[in-house]
């Protein structure tokens, strides 16, 4: 029942401006993949193009062999949950759930037989009567997704559906969107601009900046991999060492950066690095240790001085000043001895497979 | 809020209230009060005058006309006025707001300078009927004025605005992914149309179409020129009872009526749609 997508060598051109710049991507069938990217980087479009609502300007997409690019969006099968969730105002729920079973002809038994199977799967089955105004954001929320589902979408199509929902709300009906995924198989599009939500959610994550993929992978890998500055930098938080290559044998590194010996073990995907060449290192803060006394032994230390801390639950966030420049770690809170406090002076340590070299595309 | 006022201020804001109201009986109400009093009084007392809304067939000839032009001309009015909302609000960048701009233009030109614009293009030796028979397609010019057909074009061209106005606002009020949404589900454009976008914008079409067909009812200065007395419509009737004819009570009984059938209408229209919504007053 679920499809796999292909889209190959998608262009979308508005006057001057490439809104998606030569896109070739594989969705394969049963997936929930996530398109990932700040506001204006072409995800949306690069969505709208796969339900149909924007015409490519070159290129071609395919599903599951067939190329349905010249399809208008009705002869598809996408379900698509829309930004702000586009219910009928006009019709009931349960008449919102019907609308696409009547379309197809269903005897009108069947489609109320399939409605209160619809709204008992995503937990509203009161409401059937209620109009769409009548609702709160999530319940609106998960009507809208109802809607998308009913009528067994080859795929589902979700364009920044939780965005508008508080906190709370938003990480229940991300739990929900995952069992729901698991249970359906359907294959899950998603389009958002919040990289937490991408990381819990997806089996896969697809980068786009500039109308452009810029990396894709599972979720953990493109976390502990980035490839890019950028990729480091949106996903999640990131740190940015600048420095000089003094030695490099394989793929230990050793280079210089604040007038401190620093060094970099691990793999890396970019051209090899000879003394003298600039390098971008980057290093995720939970990997930063925060010592009182200089650590004997640790490949990479830094003394540094606590700018600014933040109480977030769970952990601390920190704020140094070191001859490396600004630089970020998490701390748990519930560390033993002194709590870490503005002023302090400290030193920072990181094994050498820590960080990871980055392709510097600011 | 007018808890929040001292003595001072609220005898300024009763003042500022009452003026305009007394203006408003002296100069409006008690004419119009006198009108319905000459309706039932002259030149009898009773209601002989009205008895002439089922005995006259001059009147109900002209009752019938009015009635057909304002029918067929609301309805002209809100299909183009529908058409002209929707372009504006869907045409890409300026276009739409270039298209909006010349909508209230026509709304500065004074209903007699358009009225005579149209004797001058339409007449049987105006531009429109030179034109075709200079192309040789008609060898007579064609009677374009003086009928239905004229009174109908010079008042639909008025109308436009009026129509397609308060359907614009209606439509900018519609969540532009609806229909969007409903072809994903499956409908075909027609579909997505009938069952989403025309239902959601039923309350400007009715809002459009009380507005222009009311103001339809009172026209005078278009039919009296492009109907060049031979279609003749309520309020030309009336004023050549007063003008001409002097027949003053049978003036101020088609008035009343006028003005009866609108507050009948109004009423009616109140079963089903708040009227308070459609002249924007909520």
């Amino acid at each position: 029942m679920s499809e796999s997508i292909r889209l190959d060598h998608l262009t979308k051109r508005y006057g001057g401006h490439l809104a998606t710049d030569d896109v070739s991507l594989e969705i394969p069938a049963g997936r929930f993949v996530t398109l990932l990217g700040p506001s204006g980087s072409g995800k949306t479009t690069l969505l709208m193009m796969i339900a149909g609502f924007v015409r490519p300007t070159t290129g071609r997409i395919v599903v599951s062999g067939r190329d349905i690019t010249d399809d208008p969006p009705e002869r598809r099968e996408f379900g698509m949950v829309f930004q702000g969730y586009a219910l009928f105002p006009h019709l009931t729920v349960a008449e919102n759930l019907a609308f696409p079973l009547k379309l197809r002809k269903m005897p009108r038994a069947r489609i109320e037989q399939e409605v209160r199977r619809m709204l008992d799967t995503v937990h509203l089955p009161q409401l059937g009567g209620r109009y769409p105004r009548e609702l709160s954001g999530g319940q609106q929320q998960r009507v809208a997704l109802a809607r998308a589902l009913i009528f067994n979408p080859k795929v589902l199509l979700l364009d920044e559906s939780l965005s508008a929902l508080d906190k709370n709300l938003r990480a229940g009906l991300q739990e929900e969107l995952r069992d729901l995924h698991a249970r359906l198989g359907t294959t899950f599009v998603f389009v958002t601009h919040d990289q937490e939500e991408a990381l819990s959610m997806s089996d896969e994550i697809v980068i786009v900046n500039h109308g452009r993929i810029v990396q894709s992978g599972a979720p953990r890998a493109l976390y502990d991999r980035p490839r890019t500055r950028f990729v480091a930098d949106f996903l999640g938080r990131a740190n940015f060492v600048e420095g000089i290559v003094t030695a490099s044998a394989g793929t230990a590194i050793s280079y210089e950066a604040g007038g401190i010996p620093l060094r970099q073990a691990g793999p890396s995907d970019g051209p090899p690095v000879r003394p003298g060449d600039a390098i971008l290192v980057g290093l995720r803060p939970e990997k930063l240790r925060l010592a009182r006394d200089e650590p004997g032994g640790a490949t990479n230390r830094t003394p540094a001085e606590i700018a600014l801390v933040t109480f977030e639950g769970a952990d601390h966030h920190v704020r140094l000043t070191t001859p490396l420049g600004p630089m970020q770690a998490v701390v748990p809170s519930d560390a033993a001895g002194p709590q870490p406090t503005r002023g302090d002076k400290v030193w920072l340590s990181w094994d050498a497979d820590a960080s990871v070299v980055l392709h510097d595309d600011r | 809020m007018t808890g929040d006022m001292d003595g001072q201020t609220r005898r300024v804001y009763w003042v500022l209230l009452f003026a305009p109201l007394v203006l408003l009986a002296a100069l409006y109400l008690f004419p119009l009060s006198r009108v319905l009093w000459l309706s039932v009084t002259v030149p009898s007392p009773g209601f002989g005058n009205f008895e002439q809304l089922v005995s006259s067939s001059a009147i109900q000839r002209v009752l019938w006309t009015t009635l057909r032009i304002c029918v067929l001309t609301t309805a002209l009015a809100l299909l183009i006025g529908y058409a002209v909302a929707y372009a504006a609000l869907h045409l890409r960048g300026w276009r739409g707001e270039a298209l909006l701009f010349f909508v209230l233009l026509s709304f500065w030109l004074s209903v007699l300078i358009r009225a005579f614009a149209w004797l001058t293009l339409l007449q049987s030796r105006g531009i429109v009927n030179t034109w075709l028979m200079g192309a040789g397609l008609i060898d007579q010019p064609l009677t374009l004025i003086r009928n239905e057909f004229g009174v109908v074009l010079g008042m639909v061209h008025y109308m436009i605005p009026y129509a397609a106005l308060p359907l614009y606002a209606n439509m900018k009020g519609i969540d532009p992914r609806l229909v969007p949404a409903a072809r994903g589900l499956g409908a075909g454009p027609v579909h997505a149309f009938l069952k989403v976008y025309l239902p959601m914008s039923t309350p400007g079409l009715i809002s459009a179409g009380i507005l222009t067909f009311i103001f339809s009812l009172g026209f005078y200065v278009t039919p009296a020129l492009l109907g060049g007395g031979r279609t003749i419509m309520i309020s030309e009737y009336i004023a050549v009872q007063i003008n001409d004819t002097l027949n003053w009570g049978v003036g101020s009984m088609l008035a009343t009526t006028l003005l009866l059938s609108i507050f009948a209408i109004l009423a009616a229209m109140s079963l089903f749609v708040d009227l308070r919504r459609v002249f924007g007053v909520r």
